[in-house]
């Protein structure tokens, strides 16, 4: 009995690189705390000049991102995590443009075609 | 002790074999992770798109509350760290402790649940429901659809906690438990999103 949970504890060890160690975990968890506190104060105190806010919040953001991939997800260069990082590879690439691409369409259309200037009187008997 | 010993050999290969599957079983979770990814992904271009279409509904500066929503984020983050927890004694062999901690993770979880439902009905009192503006339509979809998922968790996370009480570490065990930690993780990271686009977004 008790060699069976040896023979499974050095098969712990040997995959431990993919499962993540304590020290890994509490050191996301201390980058994570500081980045989230770091976005909050941006916010909530006047310590970021006007005009900056949304550039900090949004590098915060991915910055805790890749923190939480890597210490909690395990995502790295480790030949078992290949196939998982190129699939998200993949998938942040669909992200932004599904993102990016409706804000931008939508964004053109709310500055092209929202006449503004006319009334709806004037508009209909453009027709 | 000989046959112990090619009892173990023969255990031990067989374990590798189950490894191997457990391997592809995470894969395929994390592909679907992924597709489900590109929901929160059109939902968030959603939102982005009607953040601004509040038709004279009160607007998210308005309405958010930032410390509330620190609390909500801190929530989450203490139970994505004790799951954490739960894994690597799930990888130590460790049983109790493994429940123990996947107790605390749902805790914590429910706790966010439970202020993000009081969060809702505050809302929807002071005539901010989702049939007010599309920004709010928007809003409610976004944030209740993680918030669904994070429910979905806690059902996943006290059916584990009992079918680890009950058949123990086993192949199966730690695949699912394997599987829920990716989706547990993958929670968190939506929910970074959500208070830096939705919630912050509004302050800046």
């Amino acid at each position: 009995m008790k060699k069976t949970s040896d023979s499974r504890s050095s098969h712990a060890t040997l995959h431990a690189a993919s499962h993540g160690s304590l020290k890994g975990y509490v050191t996301g968890m201390a980058l994570s705390l500081a980045l989230t506190l770091a976005s909050f104060g941006a916010v909530m105190t006047d310590f970021v000049p006007r005009g900056y806010g949304l550039a900090t919040i949004v590098v915060l953001c991915v910055l805790q991102l890749i923190v939480q991939l890597v210490f909690f997800l395990h995502l790295g260069t480790a030949r078992d995590q290949r196939s998982n990082v190129g699939i998200f590879v993949c998938t942040g690439f669909l992200i932004a443009v599904i993102v990016g691409l409706s804000l931008w369409v939508m964004h053109n259309a709310n500055v092209n075609m929202m006449p503004t200037h006319l009334s709806v009187e004037r508009a209909m008997a453009h027709d | 002790m000989t046959t112990l010993s090619t009892h173990q050999s023969h255990h031990g290969h067989s374990h590798d074999a189950h490894h191997d599957d457990g391997t592809r079983t995470t894969l395929g979770f994390w592909i679907y992770l992924m597709s489900d990814c590109l929901i929160f992904a059109t939902l968030f271009a959603t939102f982005g798109v009607l953040a601004n279409a509040t038709a004279n509904a009160p607007t998210g500066h308005a309405l958010f509350e930032l410390p509330y929503v620190l609390g909500e984020t801190l929530l989450l983050l203490a139970s994505s760290f004790t799951f954490g927890l739960a894994m690597l004694n799930l990888h130590a062999h460790r049983r109790e402790r493994v429940i123990g901690w996947l107790a605390v993770t749902f805790v914590f979880g429910a706790g966010f649940i439970a202020m993000e439902v009081f969060e809702f009905a505050k809302l929807i009192r002071d005539g901010a429901g989702p049939q007010h503006s599309a920004f709010l339509s928007a809003y409610f979809t976004l944030v209740g659809t993680h918030g669904l998922h994070v429910t979905c968790g806690l059902l996943w996370i006290a059916v584990m906690m009992h079918q680890v009480s009950r058949f123990g570490l086993t192949g199966v065990t730690r695949r699912r438990l394997s599987c829920l930690s990716l989706f547990w993780h993958f929670l968190d990271l939506v929910w970074i999103c959500v208070f830096t686009f939705v919630y912050l977004r509004e302050f800046v």
